[in-house]
C-alpha cells in the first residue's frame, strides 16, 4: 500500500450503505419459475435467436448470438424448455419491452456438453483464450456490458503496457464484487492470468477502495498464492467515482486518457474482477456466463445480501430470496443510487449487466429551483467540467454550446445532482442534449444523403436530357445532309456521273453480307449414322433457313 | 468675436472629417483584408432545409426554396418536414424573427415516416420510379419495386402517382437504440423558449 | 412514462438553506449595528423586506409565475436585508420604496428572475439611489456613543413615514468616516489633522470598525457552512491590502491606512455577503480568484481617486459586468483535453 496513489478532481463522499448486505453470507439463488432470458445483453449489435419456441435446452446451450464482431451471445443459464421468445419488460429508462426468452426449468440443471473443440488445454494460444472468451459471451461485468473479447482483440492491436483490474466499486449499496473478491480471489486471478497470456503487460495493478479491506486481505492473500509477477493490489482511497475507467487509470497511473481517446490507446486496459472470474470459468471450465453475483440490499427489503443469480431470474424472485419487501411501496433500482435505473416491475429479469437490485422506500422528487450558479457542481465534477454551463446551454437548447464546454466528455456520474442546492436533474439535462445530438447527427447524415442522391438524380435527367438532344440534333443533320445528298443525286444524274457507281455500290455490299451469311451457316454436325427420320427433319430445317435466308435477301 | 467661432467651427469641421476619413479608410481596408469567405447565403439555408425534397413548400425541392429565402421571396415557415427546428435554425442564420409554420404547406410530423410498397399489388408500372426525388425506389418495367428504406425521405411524392393506390407512409420503428432521454420538466415551462433568444 | 433519470440521491444542500444561512450570518452585523447606531435599522429592515416582498409577490403574478417556491426561497429578503445596510438609517419610506422596487424589477426580473440578473440586485438598487437622491444617501447619523442624542423606535418610524420635521435631528447627522476623509483630503489636510474627528476611532470610525468585525465573523460562518467558497473574500481583502499598503507606504500623509481601509464602509460586508451572491459572481475557482482581486482593487481605487467616498457598490457592479468574460476565459482544462505532457 505503499504505492503511490494520484488524484481525480473533484468526486464525492457519499454515505457508504454497504454494511447492510455484508451480514449474511454469499448464497446461490434458486431456480425461478420461469427464466427470462434477453436475447441481446451486450452494447453493440444485437443478436439473432438460434433456438426456436418449444426446443429444450441445458445449460450453457447457445441461445441467440450475432455474426458482428462487437456481439456477445447468450446461453441457457438451466434447463428446460423454451416457453416462446416474446417481448418482455427489460431494465431500460424508456420503459420500453425487448425480445426475451421464456426459459421454463425442468429442475434438473443439466448441464450442456460443449461441442468439441480443438484447443489444447495446456497449451492455449492467444487466438485460443480469445474465441473461448467470445464463445461464453463474456461481456464487461462492471455494468458497461461492452463484449470482452472485441475490447481484447482491438487493445492487442495498440500493445497494452499496464493492465488494470477494477475492484473499486465505488457506488454506495454495491457489494456484489467485493463479495467476489472475497470468496472468489483465485478465480479472478487465474483470468488475470489468462488476461496476462493475450495481453502481455508490463504491470498488472488491481485498484480496490480502502473500504473494503477483507477484499483487498483476499486478494493479497491469492496474490500470493500465484507466481504472478509485475502485480500488485493497490488500496485506493474511497471517494465516488473511483470506479470509472479514466478515474481508476488516473488513480493508479497519473495517466490521463485524453477525451478522445479510448484507455488502450495509450497502452492500458481495464477489466473488472467479475469480468475476471468469468474469463477462469470461461476457460478452465468451458462453461459460458450464465449466472453473476447479485446485491440484493436497501431500506425497502428485508433480508439485504448477495446471491449467485442464474442470469435471466426476475427481480421478484430474488426480492423473495431476501424476505420480501419491507415497505408497501417499494421503489426498484437496478444498479446503484448513483448511475441505476428505476425499475417499473420486479418481473424485469437479471441481465449480465446487473450487479445490484436496490429497493428504496421511496424515490425523493424535491421541488426544483432556478438554477443559481453557486458552483457547487463545478468543484465535484470528476470530469472537471463546468456543470451549470452546460445546464444553462441544454436548457435553451444551444446543443452547439454544450459540445463546445465538452458535453461529451460528462461520463453521467450523478455527483452534480447529487450536490446541486436547487435540486435540478442535471445529469438528465445532459442525457437529453446528448440524446438531441446524436439525433441532429443522424439527420445531418440522412439530409446529406438526400441531398446528394437528389442531385445526382438531377445531373442524371439533366444529363439524359442533353444526350437525346443531341442525338435529335444529329438525326437532324443526318436529315438534313441526307437531304442534301439526294438534291445533289438529282442535280448530277444528269451528269451521268457515279449515280450508277453508288448503286453498284449497294448491290455489292448486299452481296457480301449474303455472303457472310452463308459462310456463317453450321457445317452440319454428327451427321453420320442418321435414321432417314432425322434426316428428313435435318432436310426441312435447311429448307427453312435457307427460305428465311433467301426472304432476307 | 466671429472670427474666432468661425475659426473653431473650421477646426471642429476639420478634425470630425478627418476623424471620419481615416476610420472610413481602416474600416474599409479591414472590410478587404479581412473578408470573410463563407459559403454563400444558399448553400447555408440548403444545408439547414431536412432535404426531403417533397415540394410542400411550393418549390421543386429544397435547393429551389433556399435560393427563393436567399431572394427574399419564399418566408421561411413554409418547410413542414422541418418543422419547428428548422424554422429557428433559418431564423437563426438569417438573423430574421421564428415564424409558426403555416399550416397552408402542411403540418410537421414529429415521427419519421418511411414509404412502403405493398409488394403484392404493385403492378410495376415505374411512375414511383419516376417521381422519387432521390432514387429511393428500385424496379424495372412489370416487375416488382421496392423501396430503400435507409434512403426514403418520407417526402410522400410516390404516392399519388401510383395508379394502384400501393404505397403507404408508416412510422419509422423506434428502437432502443434511437430511444432519447426526454427534457426534464422546468420550473416554469415557457423558461426555455423565452431564454433562446436571450 | 419514463423513469426519472438518475442519481436517485437527493442533496442535503438547498438554495433556501443557503440563503438562510445567509441571513442568519447577516444578524450579529446588524445587532451590532443597531448597538451603535441606532434602532433606525430595524425601520429600514422592515420596510426593505415589506417592499421586497410586496414587489416580488406583484412581478411573480404578472409573470404568471408560482408564487410558493419564488418566495420561499428568500432571495428577496436577502437582497432587502442587504440593501437595507446600504442605505443610511432614517430614510424616507419612499426612497426604500424606490431603491428596493428598482432592485427587483430592473435589478432581477427584468432579467428573468432569480438566476438570471448579471447585477447584484441590491446594489443595482443602492446605485440607483446613491446617484439620484445624493443628499438622502449621504445624511448619515452619528454613532450613539457619540450623539447627543438618539431616535427611539416610534421616532425612527414616524421619521421614517415623513410623519415628523426632518429638520430637528439635523444635529445629529454627519459624514461617515469615509466621507471625511474624501473631503478632508480634498482640502489638503493631512491623514493626522483628519483622525482628530471625533468619528474616528482605533484605527477605523467609531462603531464601524466594530461592526466590520462582525461581518467578518459572520462571513467565517458561511464559509464554515460551505454557503460561500473562501475565494472571493480573501482576494477581494487582498486586493485591497496589496493597493493600500503600497500607496500607504510611498505616502502615509494623505492615503489612510491599511486597516482603516478593511474595517471602514462596506469593505468588510461586500467581501463576504455582496461580492458573494452566487448569482452574479464568478463560477470558476481562477474567475472567482480574479473576480474578488478585481473588486478589492476597484474599491481602493474609487475611493482614492473617484468622486464617491465609498466604492464597494461600483466595484461589485463592475465586477459583475466583466464576470461573463472572466467565467469564458478561465474555464478549467476538462479532464482529458490537452492533459499536460508529463504527470
Amino acid at each position: 500500500m505503499a504505492d503511490s496513489v494520484y488524484k481525480f478532481h473533484g468526486g464525492l463522499h457519499l454515505d457508504e450503505h454497504k454494511a447492510e448486505s455484508l451480514t449474511q453470507p454469499l448464497q446461490v439463488a434458486s431456480l425461478a419459475d420461469e427464466i427470462i432470458i434477453r436475447v441481446s445483453q451486450h452494447i453493440g449489435e444485437p443478436n439473432t435467436p438460434v433456438i426456436e419456441t418449444g426446443d429444450t435446452v441445458k445449460r450453457g446451450q447457445l441461445l441467440a448470438e450475432s455474426s458482428a464482431f462487437v456481439s456477445a451471445p447468450v446461453h441457457a443459464s438451466t434447463s428446460g424448455t423454451i416457453k416462446a421468445i416474446e417481448e418482455r419488460a427489460i431494465a431500460h429508462a424508456s420503459g420500453q419491452k425487448a425480445e426475451c426468452f421464456i426459459l421454463i426449468p425442468d429442475g434438473k440443471d443439466e448441464v450442456f456438453e460443449q461441442p468439441e473443440n480443438s484447443y489444447q488445454k495446456n497449451d492455449l494460444q492467444k487466438s485460443d483464450l480469445l474465441a473461448m472468451i467470445r464463445l461464453a459471451g463474456i461481456v464487461g461485468l462492471g455494468g458497461a456490458v461492452f463484449p470482452t473479447a472485441a475490447k481484447l482483440t482491438t487493445a492487442i492491436k495498440h500493445g497494452i503496457k499496464t493492465l488494470i483490474i477494477n475492484g473499486a466499486e465505488c457506488e454506495p449499496y454495491i457489494t456484489c464484487d467485493d463479495v467476489l473478491m472475497q470468496n472468489n480471489a483465485a478465480d479472478i486471478f487465474k483470468g488475470i492470468t489468462y488476461l496476462q497470456t493475450i495481453l502481455q503487460p508490463e504491470q498488472t495493478i488491481i485498484g480496490i477502495e480502502d473500504n473494503k479491506p477483507a477484499a483487498i486481505q483476499a486478494m493479497q492473500q491469492a496474490l500470493a498464492d500465484t507466481s504472478l509477477a509485475n502485480t500488485r493490489v493497490t488500496s485506493i482511497p474511497t471517494l465516488y467515482p473511483s470506479g470509472g475507467e479514466k478515474q481508476l487509470i488516473k488513480l493508479l497511473t497519473g495517466l490521463e486518457v485524453h477525451s478522445s481517446q479510448l484507455s488502450f490507446e495509450i497502452g492500458i486496459l481495464c477489466q473488472n474482477v467479475g469480468t475476471c472470474a468469468a474469463i477462469a470459468k470461461a476457460i478452465d471450465e468451458c462453461q459460458p456466463l450464465t449466472s453473476r453475483i447479485v446485491t440484493v440490499t436497501g431500506p425497502g427489503v428485508n433480508n439485504p445480501g448477495n446471491w449467485l443469480t442464474p442470469l435471466g431470474t426476475p427481480v421478484s424472485h430474488l426480492i423473495q430470496l431476501a424476505g420480501g419487501y419491507k415497505v408497501k411501496q417499494p421503489k426498484l433500482i437496478m444498479g446503484g443510487p448513483m448511475m441505476g435505473l428505476t425499475l417499473e416491475s420486479d418481473q424485469i429479469p437479471v441481465v449480465k449487466a446487473t450487479n445490484t437490485i436496490l429497493v428504496l422506500d421511496h424515490l425523493d422528487q424535491p421541488e426544483v429551483n432556478e438554477c443559481i450558479r453557486c458552483g457547487s457542481c463545478t468543484e465535484v465534477c470528476p470530469v472537471q467540467l463546468l456543470p451549470q454551463q452546460l445546464y444553462w446551454y441544454s436548457k435553451t437548447h444551444q446543443f452547439d454550446l454544450t459540445e463546445s464546454y465538452h458535453l461529451f466528455d460528462c461520463i453521467e456520474c450523478g455527483c452534480c445532482s447529487a450536490v446541486c442546492p436547487s435540486h435540478i436533474p442535471l445529469v438528465q439535462y445532459y442525457r437529453h442534449a446528448k440524446g438531441e445530438i446524436w439525433q441532429q447527427r443522424k439527420n445531418t447524415y440522412k439530409s446529406d444523403r438526400a441531398r446528394k442522391r437528389h442531385e445526382f438524380r438531377e445531373a442524371r435527367i439533366a444529363r439524359q436530357k442533353q444526350l437525346d438532344e443531341e442525338r435529335r440534333q444529329q438525326k437532324r443533320e443526318a436529315l438534313a445532309k441526307k437531304k442534301a445528298a439526294e438534291q445533289a443525286t438529282k442535280a448530277t444524274q444528269s451528269d451521268n456521273s457515279p449515280a450508277g457507281q453508288t448503286v453498284d455500290a449497294v448491290q455489292a455490299a448486299l452481296e457480301r453480307v449474303k455472303a457472310r451469311k452463308k459462310a456463317q451457316q453450321v457445317d452440319p454436325k454428327n451427321t453420320s449414322n442418321l435414321t432417314d427420320e432425322q434426316q428428313r427433319q435435318i432436310d426441312e430445317a435447311n429448307a427453312r433457313r435457307n427460305k428465311t435466308t433467301a426472304d432476307d435477301a | 468675436m466671429g472670427h474666432d467661432t468661425s475659426m473653431l467651427v473650421l477646426i471642429a469641421v476639420l478634425t470630425l472629417s478627418f476623424i471620419a476619413g481615416s476610420f472610413g479608410l481602416i474600416l474599409g481596408y479591414a472590410a478587404i483584408r479581412f473578408k470573410v469567405e463563407g459559403n454563400p447565403i444558399v448553400d447555408q439555408i440548403d444545408a439547414v432545409l431536412p432535404q426531403t425534397q417533397c415540394g410542400q413548400c411550393g418549390f421543386a425541392g429544397c435547393r429551389p426554396y433556399a435560393e427563393a429565402i436567399a431572394k427574399g421571396e419564399a418566408p421561411i415557415n413554409q418547410c413542414p418536414p422541418g418543422g419547428e427546428s428548422t424554422i429557428v435554425a433559418l431564423a437563426d442564420l438569417l438573423d430574421t424573427e421564428v415564424l409558426e409554420l403555416n399550416a397552408e404547406h402542411g403540418e410537421h410530423s414529429e415521427v419519421p415516416l418511411v414509404a412502403v410498397i405493398d409488394e403484392m399489388n404493385c403492378i410495376g408500372c415505374t411512375l414511383c420510379i419516376q417521381a422519387c426525388p432521390v432514387d429511393a425506389i428500385l424496379g424495372s418495367a412489370k416487375h416488382m419495386h421496392t423501396i430503400i428504406e435507409s434512403e426514403c425521405t418520407g417526402c410522400e411524392l410516390c404516392l399519388p402517382p401510383c395508379p394502384v393506390d400501393c404505397i403507404d407512409m408508416i412510422p419509422i420503428k423506434q428502437t432502443l437504440a434511437d430511444w432519447k432521454w426526454p427534457e426534464p420538466k422546468t420550473l416554469s415551462p415557457n423558461e426555455s423558449t423565452e431564454m433562446t433568444h436571450g | 412514462m419514463t423513469t426519472p433519470s438518475s442519481p436517485y440521491i437527493t442533496p442535503s444542500a438547498s438554495t433556501n438553506r443557503l440563503m438562510l444561512n445567509v441571513i442568519i450570518a447577516l444578524v450579529p452585523g446588524s445587532i451590532a449595528y443597531i448597538w451603535f447606531f441606532g434602532v433606525g435599522l430595524i425601520v429600514n429592515l422592515i420596510f426593505a423586506i415589506g417592499f421586497a416582498l410586496l414587489f416580488e409577490t406583484a412581478i411573480l403574478l404578472l409573470r404568471k409565475r408560482p408564487l410558493k417556491p419564488y418566495l420561499t426561497d428568500y432571495s428577496a429578503i436577502v437582497t432587502a436585508w442587504l440593501f437595507a445596510l446600504c442605505i443610511p438609517m432614517h430614510s424616507p419610506w419612499w426612497l426604500i420604496a424606490v431603491g428596493i422596487g428598482f432592485a427587483m424589477i430592473a435589478g432581477k426580473h427584468l432579467y428573468g428572475g432569480l438566476g438570471f440578473n448579471p447585477f447584484n440586485p441590491a446594489m443595482v438598487g443602492y446605485v440607483v439611489l446613491l446617484i439620484s437622491f445624493p443628499v438622502e444617501m449621504t445624511t448619515w447619523y452619528l454613532p450613539l456613543q457619540i450623539s447627543a442624542d438618539s431616535l427611539n423606535i416610534v421616532q425612527a418610524f414616524s421619521y421614517t413615514l415623513g410623519l415628523v420635521d426632518i429638520q430637528q435631528w439635523d444635529a445629529l447627522t454627519s459624514a461617515t468616516p469615509l466621507d471625511q476623509y474624501k473631503t478632508s483630503l480634498g482640502l489638503n489636510m493631512m491623514i493626522s489633522e483628519i483622525k482628530q474627528s471625533p468619528v474616528f476611532g482605533d484605527f477605523a470610525g467609531v462603531g464601524w470598525e466594530w461592526i466590520a468585525n462582525w461581518w467578518f465573523i459572520g462571513g467565517l460562518y458561511l464559509i464554515f457552512t460551505k454557503t460561500i467558497r473562501w475565494h472571493i473574500p480573501v482576494m477581494v481583502i487582498l486586493g485591497m491590502l496589496i493597493f493600500s499598503v503600497s500607496f500607504y507606504i510611498v505616502d502615509p500623509d494623505s492615503v489612510a491606512s491599511p486597516g482603516f481601509q478593511l474595517f471602514s464602509g462596506g469593505l468588510m460586508l461586500g467581501a463576504f455577503f455582496i461580492a458573494t451572491d452566487p448569482v452574479t459572481a464568478s463560477t470558476t475557482v481562477k474567475g472567482r480568484l480574479i473576480y474578488g482581486f478585481m473588486i478589492g482593487a476597484l474599491i481602493f481605487v474609487i475611493r482614492r481617486w473617484g468622486g464617491y467616498p465609498d466604492g464597494v457598490a461600483f466595484a461589485v457592479l463592475l465586477a459583475n459586468m466583466s464576470v461573463p468574460l472572466i467565467d469564458y476565459y478561465t474555464q478549467p482544462r476538462v479532464f482529458g483535453v490537452n492533459p499536460p505532457e508529463d504527470h
